[in-house]
């Protein structure tokens, strides 16, 4: 492994129909580690990911992921990504969602059995997806992202709505799976979760305030609280 | 190949949780038809005449709306934003959508043309030219889908395209007026619509018994719409989007 980065952006702008959403963001994220992507409600979290994926359209600017140009046939294989919404089919099975996921990547019945192991779900495999609570369809679809063992794992907002226990599994299973060796790119618009992270990504308004780990960001900002570090680092941006 | 049959395999899942869906597509044609041979029961000759046109053009109408909205659920529910970031690639989904609807329609084209021909005694020469085409027309309207349905945003539009696409193709494929008798205009554009040549096709097959060099011809303009209508939507399906 030649190149210590998983993600190398630079210059990268976005414009969706009149609203530039990111003007021009350059940023590396280390492999093997958990990288938080924080930030509010249409910071341009999900264009940035989505622009990872490779099924953004993008101005200019360059977006490299695992050596490669984002979205290549060889990369697709190697990066999971799980959308903000639960996009797996509401009208099959747990089991024949990850199946049919499974097949796509060439991964076995032995992947989908640990994948829905990972996310606790193993006791719903014969329920219909749409017959699951909003929070087990987000696992179901992250459990979708687990199951081709990827390099690089795009979760975007992954514990939107979970209750407490399960965000914290959930967290648990990141750092297990980046101890492992996999690079996570977590978005969040909490900013408590921040402190979960390895390093944290502050994005305000498609610009990147902070790229740091949270321990720097308190000693930054002399705040505690991280919370209180982006307001601190928000108001500072915009002065 | 492995990802084109195990997505033609998601679709028939989803659809076999979705018992009425199944009803509709199996019955539905069928009844029509008892519909149709009822209302001219006064007038036998025109069931006679219009009945096998019929065993085309109600699956292609009905594959052409099933294929375009799932489609666009398929859109507009983000998971073919993720399926775009997955190796599979995008003539493969295509394909394996052509696949899951080709078999739906086989089977629906097996219902509706048996209920006609054994139960509602409509005479044709050649039942199994009869169910060839039935088959390749619900293929056709699964393959006009599948391209239409890039060009809707919502449900709600891609429904909209079915009259817009098959209402005046069924008025100039002859079926209500020979396009012989049309103005140059539109018989030169009823000559570009593939609904052209499957009416003609259907009046053939009621006419001659047989399969000829002229049905062959029909079959081969058919079948080459559907490749041109799947290879353009496959085109049209956009990897990054805006």
């Amino acid at each position: 492994m030649t190149d210590p980065f998983a993600i190398e952006i630079e210059e990268l702008v976005v414009v969706r129909g009149k609203n530039v959403v990111i003007p021009d963001l350059s940023v590396r994220v280390p492999r093997g580690c958990v990288t938080g992507l924080l930030g509010p409600s249409g910071c341009g979290k999900t264009t940035l990911i989505r622009a990872i994926a490779g099924i953004q359209r993008l101005r200019s600017g360059r977006v490299h992921v695992l050596g490669e140009p984002a979205g290549t046939p060889s990369t697709r294989e190697r990066v999971g990504y799980m959308t903000q919404n639960s996009s797996v089919y509401p009208d099959l099975t747990v089991r024949q969602n990850l199946h049919y996921f499974a097949t796509l990547a060439g991964t076995g019945e032995g992947a989908a059995r640990a994948a829905l192991a990972n996310v606790g779900l193993q006791d719903k495999a014969d329920a219909l997806t749409a017959e699951l609570s909003g929070g087990q369809r987000t696992r179901v679809s992250l459990a979708a992202a687990l199951l081709i063992d990827p390099e690089l794992l795009l979760l975007d907002e992954p514990t939107v709505g979970l209750d407490p226990v399960l965000r914290r599994d959930l967290w648990q299973l990141f750092g297990a799976l980046a101890a492992d060796g996999t690079t996570l790119l977590v978005s969040s618009h909490v900013m408590e979760e921040a402190g979960r992270c390895d390093r944290v990504l502050l994005m305000r308004e498609g610009r990147l305030i902070a790229d740091c780990s949270p321990d720097e960001l308190r000693r930054r900002t002399g705040q505690t609280d991280l919370e209180q570090a982006f307001l601190t680092l928000a108001e500072g941006s915009a002065a | 190949m492995t990802r084109t049959l195990a997505t033609a395999r998601r679709v028939l899942q989803q659809l076999s949780h979705d018992r009425r869906s199944i009803a509709l597509i199996v019955v539905l044609p069928s009844l029509l038809m008892t519909l149709f041979k009822y209302v001219f029961d006064g007038s036998p000759a025109v069931f006679g005449r219009v009945g096998p046109q019929m065993l085309g053009i109600f699956p292609f109408t009905i594959m052409f709306l099933v294929t375009s909205v799932t489609m666009v659920r398929e859109r507009t529910s983000g998971t073919l934003e993720r399926l775009l970031t997955t190796p599979l690639r995008r003539g493969e989904l295509i394909l394996g959508y052509g696949l899951a609807f080709g078999v739906a329609a086989l089977v629906q084209a097996l219902a509706s043309s048996a209920t006609a021909i054994w139960v509602l005694g409509l005479d044709v020469n050649t039942p199994w030219a009869v169910e060839l085409f039935a088959v390749v027309d619900a293929v056709l309207g699964t393959a006009l889908g599948l391209l239409m349905s890039a060009f809707a945003v919502t449900e709600f539009q891609a429904v909209q395209f079915m009259p817009l696409i098959v209402i005046p193709q069924l008025l100039l494929c002859g079926l209500f007026a020979a396009r012989a008798s049309m103005p140059t205009v539109l018989e030169r554009t009823s000559d570009v619509l593939p609904l052209s040549y499957a009416a003609d096709a259907f009046t053939t097959l009621g006419r001659t018994s047989g399969f000829g060099s002229h049905l062959a011809k029909d079959l081969a303009i058919l079948a080459g719409c559907c490749v041109a209508a799947l290879a353009g939507a496959s085109l049209t399906l956009r990897r990054r989007t805006p």
